[in-house]
This record gives structure tokens, sequence and C-alpha cells, in this order.
């Protein structure tokens, strides 16, 4: 699905990704755990195309083609998604009314025709109620008014209603009540397949119970430095991250 | 007597034959003798320039337009087209109950006694009156309730043609009616528009009216509306302004009764070298009256908007509710904008706001909408539909926002579904 190989990331001349190495295979799931200030969010970031990131080395192929040269629409209609970390408010732009136009941007990408308005209004139905989202929300100007828990619902849902191949949570579970986050994962679990993957950024252990990773990673200092099972998860969350720094004498 | 006039630009006019009442031509002919066209030094005009008016030779000429069917906003309604502001022969439709529509040509002195704008030193207005080529008096009468929008569309053809245009309104008690202005122009290389709009809303009469601007680039269109309300009347105007090289748009709204409600809506979207620049006025006069003002604006490449809004709050008009805000969104960096919200309150239990803001457009939202799939252009016009259509949501009529919507999609490629 997606091999990145020895990626260096800098934003305002200040280097945040150090050589970072993953491979992710269909039907996978990676959790990617790690101190603030490690690069977890610029790993997102960058890989979704946010221009003020500059990459200054290394590789990311995506199922076959080389990810950095495409532009961030691109890689969507390629299937990469981005669940945010802060969901922008658009005011004005209805929710489905933007996510046909999406879908039809990427079925023309695709050399695939228009979904009629029918179809996509089943679609919206369907997905809407895999992530509990009142399809009244669903309508509404994109995340205007939402609660934190609406809106990371509303980040699934889209995912749903877009059906990404390879998915990129960025701390999808932060500011969640244990109720949304049962719902959140849900989505994400329902979503999953043999032809798709996920990779889920997170601070916390907790996300982890409900979507279970098949690796963890920690991400220290722009680079992964240790890669475990599920069982690393409770490890960290345990204690913490500096037995991680001592074992590896960083 | 009317005195020779110093201007050059309108040697090559006629005084109006039109029969104003009393002295008005010739108390309008002595404002252009004395006044000079405005420059930026007087306050009302600081932003934008009409100098140019003055070097161009303009005349007033009967014109044909053979196909009028791309003008006609709303399918529906009772229209009226006039040519360089005379009647054009196709109009005959038959008036729906409790509506009279008079050329002001046909007016006797007696009847056109209700117009009446005051010049001073206001030289369009002057210009307005000494020169008006017709006009158009538009009446509905006591408790009737027209439900078929009456249309008025103006076409300027030809070169250097300065048209001088008057509409009155007269809304009579418990009356309620929409009236759509459209303003549109063939080869019309430096021509002027200049229309005056006033307008008498009676005792609990509802009245609105639409007005859309699309004349060609290298024109001039000063329109001016004058608006009196009575007692428990409601009156919405919505200006949407999409093309036109220099636009100004006048408006003046004397709230003399209590408990009305005013409407002001204006959404412009500018390109080139388009100037336009919105002056409103709401004076609430009496209390416990409610008035509404959302002016919103896109500029492009090397275009400039201006607003000025003022509100005053007289001393006795008590318990007022008066908003007003304009937003512009910049979509390059030559792109201008000059916006001032004034508020005059001399009442002391109001409940009054003003804003402006000025900004370009939210890039994290751009990225935001690119992530899902969008290009970049798709997300941009999504946005500025989405700025914009808080504007066009206020029009009550389906067919002017399909009208709009298809000026937005020639003029600009936008969609806005």
């Amino acid at each position: 699905m997606i091999i990145i190989k020895n990626l260096h990331a800098t934003i305002d001349g200040k280097e945040i990704l150090k050589g970072l190495n993953l491979e992710v295979k269909a039907g996978e799931t990676h959790a990617i755990m790690g101190p603030n200030g490690a690069g977890k969010s610029t790993l997102a970031s960058v890989l979704a195309g946010r221009e003020e990131y500059e990459v200054t080395d290394g590789s990311v192929d995506f199922n076959g083609g080389d990810l950095l040269d495409l532009d961030t629409e691109d890689r969507a209609r390629e299937g990469l998604f981005l669940a945010f970390q802060y969901p922008v408010e658009i005011p004005g732009v209805s929710n489905v009314n933007f996510l046909r136009s999406a879908i039809n941007e990427i079925r023309e990408h695709k050399g695939e025709e228009a979904l009629s308005a029918k179809d996509f209004m089943a679609r919206v139905r369907e997905k809407s109620a895999l992530v509990e989202l009142d399809a009244k929300l669903a309508s509404r100007s994109v995340n205007e008014g939402f609660s934190g828990g609406e809106k990371k619902r509303n980040e699934i849902f889209q995912m749903a209603m877009l059906e990404p191949k390879l998915a990129i949570l960025d701390e999808t579970d932060s500011g969640l009540d244990i109720d949304a986050l049962r719902i959140v994962a849900n989505g994400v679990n329902k979503l999953k397949s043999n032809d798709t993957a996920s990779i889920v950024i997170t601070h916390y252990q907790r996300l982890l119970d409900y979507i279970v990773p098949d690796f963890v990673h920690v991400l220290y200092e722009g680079k992964i430095v240790k890669t475990g099972g599920k069982e690393l998860a409770l490890e960290l969350e345990e204690k913490g991250y500096d037995w991680i720094k001592e074992e590896l004498a960083l | 007597m009317v005195v020779e006039n110093k201007h050059a630009f309108i040697k090559g006019l006629s005084t109006t034959s039109i029969a104003l009442p009393g002295s008005s031509i010739e108390d309008a002919s002595k404002t252009l003798e004395t006044f000079d066209l405005p420059t930026t030094r007087t306050e009302a005009w600081k932003y934008t320039r009409v100098a140019k008016l003055g070097k161009i030779d303009f005349h007033s000429n009967t014109q044909e337009v053979s196909d009028t069917s791309s003008y006609i906003i709303d399918e529906s309604a009772l229209t009226l087209i006039f040519v360089n502001g005379y009647l054009s022969q196709e109009l005959s439709n038959s008036l729906p109950t409790g509506l009279s529509c008079k050329q002001l040509s046909a007016c006797s002195s007696e009847e056109l006694k209700h117009t009446g704008i005051k010049h001073g030193k206001e030289v369009f207005n002057a210009l307005n009156t000494c020169y008006l080529n017709d006009g158009i008096w538009i009446e509905i009468a006591k408790n009737a309730v027209v439900d078929q929008p009456i249309q008025i569309i103006h076409i300027t053809k030809g070169e250097k043609q300065l048209t001088n245009f008057r509409t009155v309104i007269t809304a009579r008690a418990f009356s309620k009616a929409s009236i759509i202005q459209g303003f549109f122009s063939e080869d019309s290389d430096q021509s002027f528009t200049n229309s005056i709009t006033e307008i008498i809303v009676e005792e609990n009469a509802h009245l609105t009216l639409d007005k859309l601007q699309y004349e060609e680039e290298t024109t001039t269109h000063i329109n001016s509306e004058y608006v009196n309300q009575a007692k428990d009347s409601t009156f919405t105007l919505n200006t949407i302004t999409l093309n036109g090289g220099l636009v100004r748009n006048n408006i003046h709204v004397n709230v003399n009764g209590q408990n009305c409600t005013t409407n002001m809506n204006g959404a412009y979207l500018l390109k080139g070298k388009q100037h336009v620049d919105n002056h409103t006025t709401v004076d609430h006069i009496a209390a416990n009256c409610n008035s509404n003002e959302l002016y919103k604006g896109v500029i492009d490449e090397k275009a400039t908007a201006v607003f000025n809004g003022k509100v005053f709050v007289r001393k006795d008009a008590q318990k007022i509710n008066a908003f007003q805000s304009n937003g512009n969104v910049l979509l390059s960096d030559d792109a201008n904008v000059n916006s001032k919200p004034e508020l005059e309150i001399y009442a002391d239990d109001v409940k009054c706001s003003h804003g402006s803001t000025t900004g370009q457009l939210d890039e994290e939202a751009v990225f935001y909408l690119r992530a899902r799939g969008l290009s970049e252009k798709s997300a941009r016009k999504l946005m500025v539909s989405a700025f914009i259509g808080e504007v066009l949501e206020h029009l009550e009529n389906d067919s002017v926002v399909s009208y709009i919507e298809r000026l937005l999609k020639e003029r600009f490629g936008w969609d806005f579904n």
C-alpha cells in the first residue's frame, strides 16, 4: 500500500522528520504513538500534501506511484484520506454538496461516471448511520457549530463516503468522550477490509482497545525507533516513553 | 428659463420634455450650471473618481434591440423594456388588478407632483432631472396584493450614450408587490446610465426591489434610490452587481413611521478594473423599527470595491434594532476595498451593531476540501459561492436567483450548485 523510505521533512527551515521508514500493506492497521513534538502530525501533513512542509529527502511509494509528486487532491483521488486532527469549519459550504462534488471529481479522475443523485443520497443515509451522524447534521455547513465529537464523527463519515484505500487518522480520539470514541472506532472497524489499510496516530492507548492495530510504532524525534504488536501500546501507556529512550540510549 | 450649461459633456443632449412639476427643471439646470462633477475631495466621492465622465462627448439616441430574450430575468413577470431610456415596442402585457404603470412622458404635471428630488449640490440628480429621457410610474393600489413580479429591463445600446431614467414607485397602504430592475448593455463603450428610483412605501405596505446590474465593463452606472417608509411598512432592497466599469449605488431610506422593517442586501463580484461603490443611508426618525443590512463582495484582479454605510438613529427613535455588516474577500494582491460602516446614534435605548471584514479565502479550508479530492479551483469556487450565497439566500424570487447563477457562470465560470 505505502512504503515510506528515509523521509526527511522541514517546516520553516526546521527539520521535523529525520529519516522515517514505514511500510503498510493492504489489510493492515498501524498505530503510531509518540511524545509531543515527535513528528506524528507532521507525518500526516506531509502525506496529505500540506504545502508548508518541505520534503528534503526520501521517498513515498503509494500503490506503485510517487505520492510526493502528486497534488493534495490527486493524492485523495488515488485513495489517500486524512482525518484531520482539527477539522475545519466552512460556513455556507454544505457537507453533502461538497462530498458529492468530491466523489464525482474522484470518479472522473478514475474515468468513471458520476454518481446519480439517488445513489448518492442512499450512500449518505447508509454511511451517516454507520457513524451515528444525524442525517440533518450531514447536510449542514461543513463542521459549522458541530461539537468536538460531531466533527470527528463527520471525518469518519466523509471517509466512509469516499471509500479510501489508505486512511490516516490524525489524533481522531483526542477530546472524545468514551461514547464518541466507541462510535468513531466502530465506524473505522466496519470500513476495514483486506484491500484497505489505516494508520492511526494517537497519544493514547485507549483508542487501540477499540481499533486493534497489527503493529504499533513509536515515533521519536522524527524517526520510528521501535515497532511492536498491540502490547507495545499498553507498555507505553503504563511506563511512558522514557524507558524507550533509555533502552535505545537516545 | 433654462440656462445654457457650462458642462461640455452634455452639450449633445437636449433638455427633457417631461412635465416635471414646478421649477424642478430650471432648478436642475441651475445646479448643473453652478456645480462641477464631484472630485475625490468631496467626502461622498472620496474613493470614486468620476472626472472622466466630463471628458466624454455624450449623446442620447433611440435604438432598437432585436432580441431581448436573454435579458428577461423572470419569465413569469410583467415585463417593461427600455432601451436607452425609451420604452421599447414590445410592452403590451395586460396589467394585474391593483397595478398601474405609466410612462412619465405620458403623465401630466399634476400626476408627477409626487416626484421631487432635492438637488442641492447633487449634480447627478440635477443631470437626471434636466435631461430625463423618460421614466415609469408604478402605483400599487391600496390593499392590492400583486403576486406577479414586475420587471423593468434597461438596455443601453451604443457608444457614449447617456441615459437619464427615473422610476417612481408608489406602494399605497396595505399593498404588497415585488419589482425587479435589470440593467444591461450592448456595444456600449463609454456609455453612462444615470438612474434614479423614488419610492414611497405607505402604511403597512410591503415592497421588495431586486436590482441586478450587469452592464459591460467600460460603462458607468450611477443609481440612486430615495425611499420613504411610513409606519408598519416593510421595504427590502437587494442589489446584485456582477458587471459594469464604474458602478455607484446611492441608497437613502427615511424611516418615518414606527414599526417598520428595512432590509438591504448587496452582493458584488468584481474583476478586471471594475470599480463598484455602494453608499447606503438609513435614517431612523421614528421609534420601534428594525433595519438589517448585509453587503458582501468578492474582488479579483485589479478591481476595487467601496462600501460606505450610514445609519442614523434620531433622538426620538428609541427601541431601534439596526444591524449592518460588510464582508469582503480579496482574490488577488491587486484587489482593493474601502469599507466604512458608520453609526450616528442620538437616542439612548437602541440596539445597533456594525462590522466590516476584509480578508482572503481561508487557506486551511481550501486545503481541507482539496484533501477530500476537490480540485483547488473547485474548492475556491465553492467557498466563494458560500460566501456570496449568504446574501443570495435573502432573495425570495427563485427566478432571480437562477438568473444570477446563470450570469455568475457566464462571467466567472462559477457554479452555485
